[in-house]
């Protein structure tokens, strides 16, 4: 393991990767005012006369298309090209694909930004036909997932050249995380690939008239919830094979490590209807199918949370920490990257809980579509994604760049503003939901809102203040690192956590195939005859509205 | 493969937990009755009235203490949007949209569902309580979501 530091990725893929972070990054600064915004209108304040955004809807599409699909792609395909190159130290096996998926999938951007910036394509993040966006944003966004597509293709390549390289070696464990996730995702893409090129494009450019909503909507569904664990496992590869080196310790437990990774190829699947649990025309036998293997995928995560804490805990330990509780203190809460991924660990719990609540069959009658479900995944992409991704930033980029990190303190702080700003704003969307208030609503401007909502809301848009504040000091921190940080003579290494105990790992544990299988079987088992049955009773009977 | 006692104990835990949970939820299901919509689409229109798609809503009394609503969703409004019925009816409410996805709930009920054009979404609920019940859209259906809602009166 000790040369696993030796390697350089080449300065083209450093180039290459920064490019990818730095445009994930650029429109999460814009999903993040956009976010400031929403809560001031919730408190009554209406910022938007004051932009060019048409209204409420608008900005809100913004926030979660930025936020959520191209932050986070952007960010996890350049953090896994680096994960896969650094770890196999090698170059990927297509270098002339490098650069051709970044143009396509940032000539795909460039076109949702014009359709979502021209008011074109306010239908939020979700899509739902019936309605209708310009062609520009549907196709954009295939383009996206399409070079999301050839990452993979180009990463199964690079493997299998360094299985040939390199027989009988276990895969490194960076790469095989970054595999797993890719390998999930694109099986996970086919239903919005369905969706968007078969049904949503053509029927935007007029080439159909009518589509059936319900169909569309589960073919999204298809793909929308292992879509929230493509966001989650590059977070887990950092806290599993990363973060124990930054709190001085080692990875608790290998093979549990592997078993969670490949557990989600599986289990992240067959689990979109529980988002359709309230929609008329799914039978309930199939939502109950779903509703139970989603608590199955908790599984892979209650291992994680043992594992990791169990690895931080070596960590506390080895720099001096005793007692029950005293290795917490020894931990090296100075770190910036340390300190901001074990908060967002925290916050992450409350958000696999309330997840829990969702995914609970009848309880989710009491939750759907309120405010309470924004206050669950704030938690999970909005802090324990959100802020994993700034904390690996502030390795990465000094690792990138060659410049030592600007403002560590700065840094430090701004993780614990998010921290805080979420925890409040989190509360506070999660009581309004139980007191009824509807989610994806400008509430600030509702006919309906009754008096006992407003403490609510006001927390909502505080935390919301708070997590601006934040955000602006890590792009602070960031922009300072990349023009004014220290040139440092050593590079800046990359935490590489290594096994506490040098065992034996089962084949089954080192390969992707037999769960590739299994995850097929469970798909066509799961949604086939659900999917059946919809397209048998098919009633494309709605045309596209454009109600924005 | 070797897994650390406590962590089998955990991991043990877990799964006693979510089996604990999914009994519960079994409960509410089975024994409570507590309904989510199914695929009672307008194809497969078993048990539902044949008037439901009608371009109108209506409230109509089936016998003493029983209501039917048909509830109709479309941009920005629900029609009807104030129904009057007396206290410890038992109500089935009908709800289908005519343009985008829409959503009803009814707050302090357990009255919640999509309304997808080309399906039929059926909820029913007794109402003991007498007073004002909210109800509003919950999925975005475009510039005037916000204003789209309507109340329940229960009369005592």
């Amino acid at each position: 393991m000790a040369n696993e530091q030796t390697y350089r990725v080449p300065a083209g893929d450093r180039r290459l990767i920064l490019s990818y972070i730095g445009i994930g990054l650029a429109h999460l600064a814009v999903g993040i005012l956009l976010g400031f915004m929403q809560g001031m209108q919730h408190a009554g304040i209406d910022l938007y006369k004051y932009t060019f955004l048409k209204h409420y809807y608008q900005g809100l599409t913004m926030h979660g298309v930025y936020n959520a699909l191209i932050f986070t792609t952007f960010y996890i395909a350049g953090f896994l090209h680096f994960a896969t190159t650094h770890s196999l130290k090698r170059p990927m096996q297509w270098p002339k694909l490098n650069w051709a998926t970044f143009w396509l999938m940032t000539v795909g951007l460039l076109m949702v930004d014009w359709a979502l910036l021209t008011n074109r394509a306010s239908v939020l993040y979700t899509s739902y036909a019936p309605l209708k966006a310009h062609p520009a944003y549907y196709l954009g966004l295939v383009l996206v997932v399409v070079g999301t597509l050839i990452l993979l293709a180009n990463m199964l390549a690079t493997y299998l050249a360094w299985r040939r390289e390199n027989p009988g070696q276990r895969t490194p464990l960076p790469a095989f995380g970054a595999l797993a996730t890719m390998i999930m995702w694109g099986m996970a893409s086919v239903g919005i690939a369905v969706e968007f090129v078969f049904i949503l494009l053509p029927w935007s450019l007029g080439w159909i008239d009518t589509v059936d909503p319900l169909i569309t909507r589960t073919l999204f569904w298809f793909t929308g919830h292992p879509l929230v664990y493509f966001w989650l496992l590059p977070a887990y590869m950092s806290w599993y094979f990363m973060l124990p080196k930054q709190a001085g310790g080692k990875l608790f437990s290998e093979p549990l490590a592997r078993l969670a990774f490949l557990l989600f190829i599986p289990l992240s699947l067959p689990v979109g209807f529980h988002h359709q649990f309230l929609d008329p025309g799914v039978s309930t036998g199939y939502k109950a199918i779903h509703a139970f293997i989603t608590f199955g995928v908790f599984m892979p995560s209650t291992i994680t949370a043992f594992t990791v804490l169990a690895s931080i805990e070596t960590g506390g330990r080895a720099r001096g920490g005793k007692g029950l509780l005293g290795w917490i203190k020894a931990l090296p809460w100075g770190d910036p990257s340390f300190s901001t991924q074990a908060l967002g660990m925290v916050l992450f719990a409350l958000g696999g809980i309330s997840g829990l609540v969702n995914a609970s069959y009848t309880l989710n009658l009491v939750v759907h579509n309120t405010m309470f479900v924004p206050g669950h995944f704030h938690l999970t992409v909005g802090t324990a994604v959100a802020l994993t991704f700034m904390a690996i930033s502030y390795w990465l980029v000094p690792h990138l760049t060659g410049r030592k990190l600007w403002g560590r303190r700065l840094a430090v702080a701004q993780g614990w503003l998010w921290f805080i700003g979420m925890a409040i704003m989190s509360r506070g969307m999660s009581w309004a939901g139980l007191m009824g208030v509807p989610r994806r609503t400008a509430l600030g401007s509702a006919t309906y809102v009754l008096p006992e909502w407003i403490t609510a809301f006001n927390w909502m848009a505080f935390g919301g203040a708070i997590l601006t504040i934040s955000g602006v000091l890590f792009f602070v921190v960031l922009i300072m690192t990349a023009l004014r940080g220290e040139k440092s003579a050593e590079e800046v290494a990359v935490p590489l956590a290594e096994p506490l105990h040098d065992e034996a790992v089962p084949a089954y544990l080192d390969r992707f195939r037999p769960w590739v299988l299994g995850a097929t079987l469970l798909v066509v088992l799961a949604y086939g005859p659900a999917i059946v049955q919809l397209v048998s009773v098919a009633n494309p009977s709605s045309p596209g509205f454009t109600p924005y | 493969m070797h897994i650390h006692p406590y962590e089998r104990f955990w991991i043990g835990l877990a799964a006693v937990l979510l089996v604990v949970f999914g009994a519960a939820i079994a409960v509410s299901s089975l024994a409570l009755g507590i309904e989510i919509p199914g695929a009672t689409s307008k194809v497969v229109a078993t048990g539902l009235p044949a008037d439901a798609t009608n371009q109108q809503g209506w409230v109509r009394e089936l016998g003493p203490g029983r209501y039917e609503v048909n509830l109709v969703a479309r941009m920005w409004g629900f029609e009807p949007n104030v129904i009057r019925i007396p206290k410890g009816s038992t109500v089935t409410f009908y709800i289908h949209s005519q343009d985008v996805l829409h959503g009803i709930k009814i707050k302090d009920t357990t009255v919640s569902m999509m309304a997808i054009p080309g399906q039929i979404g059926r909820a029913t609920y007794t109402f003991e309580e007498p007073g004002e019940y909210l109800f509003m859209c919950h999925e975005y259906c475009g510039m005037g979501h916000h204003v789209m809602s309507g109340k329940i009166i229960v009369e005592g």
